[in-house]
């Protein structure tokens, strides 16, 4: 199964499974309270997801490292290289 | 050796996902650098140099495959100079017009180490991570070792709050619909043991990103096991990068591609 397979059989069923029991097919008989909260549940699902995907975003990019030292560790390497080849011969 | 690295390379294509070909004794161990360039006649040499160090100090057998795709600015010359300077047993230059994925394909053909490495020869990927790669590899005897830019005190250097940011919003997109289990979907400085990467490339159609991504997707799906290490990645040393909307655009329609077809 793709991974496109598995997002769309897995949100068919939510969505099968939510609209059962917004038009309680199975007539179980839920309270007007459980009904309200059932209702709007896919909307408050999304802007949770949203929400999470932000923040996750807003962390990650706050926390991706500058390597300073690495590009300046780089840096010396590059003149110290470019001393030592031209030493062994190599002409640019 | 040539004959011991030789029956590995058969006892691992025939193995499946959950079988391991036994750890090398490190001593036979060695490590074929794949190298493609294209108009790196700056940058060549001082990757060689910093590869030439590294092995030499963590004391590993290894060889450079140079893969030129018909450079117009003398990078086959560099090459060639290095190879008199160091040798044609650790350096040897391939030339080939083609690209990427045929590159690796080209280099594989000639390279006679037991272990590939794969990396930008444009400085961005230091050499100095090699040894880390190899130790990782040899910790959990993993099939593929993977730099990540995006975990431990892996990091970038040179990117501006935009670049990280677009880096960072597809690399969670690429988390979200592949659920690749790698932190860095589409880096490109990584370890695989050599029939590991034959077996992925028979496999893999796409190029660019898109290849990066799909080799770890496709290794996944055949079981292979992959460690991580964390990189630093220096960018804009010399020339620049850009990222245009043509590649943005690329990106996702390999992503999708992926995403529909794996």
């Amino acid at each position: 199964m793709t991974k496109l397979e598995q997002w769309v059989s897995t949100l068919l069923v939510l969505m099968l499974v939510w609209l059962c029991l917004v038009q309680d097919l199975l007539n179980l008989g839920y309270s007007k309270k459980f009904h309200d909260v059932l209702v709007p549940l896919p909307v408050y699902l999304l802007v949770t997801a949203g929400s999470y995907t932000l923040g996750t975003l807003g962390f990650r990019l706050a926390n991706f490292n500058d390597c300073e030292e690495a590009a300046q560790e780089l840096f010396m390497q590059i003149q110290e290289a470019k001393a030592d080849l031209a030493s062994k011969g190599l002409t640019l | 050796m040539a004959s011991h690295s030789a029956s590995l390379t058969s006892a691992g294509s025939q193995r499946r996902g959950g079988e391991k070909a036994p750890a090398e004794p490190a001593g036979a161990d060695k490590y074929s650098v794949l190298l493609p360039t294209y108009n790196e006649r700056e940058n060549l040499p001082l990757v060689v140099w910093l590869l030439v160090k590294s092995f030499e100090e963590s004391g590993n057998n290894y060889e450079i495959i140079v893969i030129d795709d018909g450079s117009p600015d003398g990078t086959q010359e560099v090459a060639q100079q290095l190879e008199k300077i160091y040798g044609s047993d650790k350096i040897l230059l391939r030339p080939r017009a083609k690209k990427l994925g045929l590159a690796y394909i080209h280099g594989m053909q000639h390279a006679t180490g037991n272990f590939i490495i794969i990396m930008d020869a444009d400085l961005s990927h230091h050499p100095k991570f090699i040894p880390e790669f190899i130790r990782k590899q040899r910790e959990g005897n993993f099939d593929i070792v993977s730099g990540t830019r995006y975990k431990g005190n892996g990091g970038v250097y040179g990117w501006d709050l935009k670049r990280k940011f677009i880096s960072r919003g597809a690399n969670f997109l690429t988390q979200i619909l592949l659920r690749p289990g790698v932190s860095d979907l589409t880096g490109s400085f990584r370890l695989y043991r050599k029939d590991v990467l034959q077996k992925l490339m028979e496999k893999c159609i796409s190029k660019g990103y898109v290849f990066q991504m799909e080799m770890i997707v496709r290794a996944r799906q055949l079981n292979f096991t992959i460690g991580e290490v964390p990189i630093s990645f220096v960018d804009r040393v010399y020339g620049e990068s850009k990222l245009g909307g043509n590649e943005i655009v690329s990106f996702l329609k390999g992503l999708l591609t992926l995403f529909a077809t794996t």
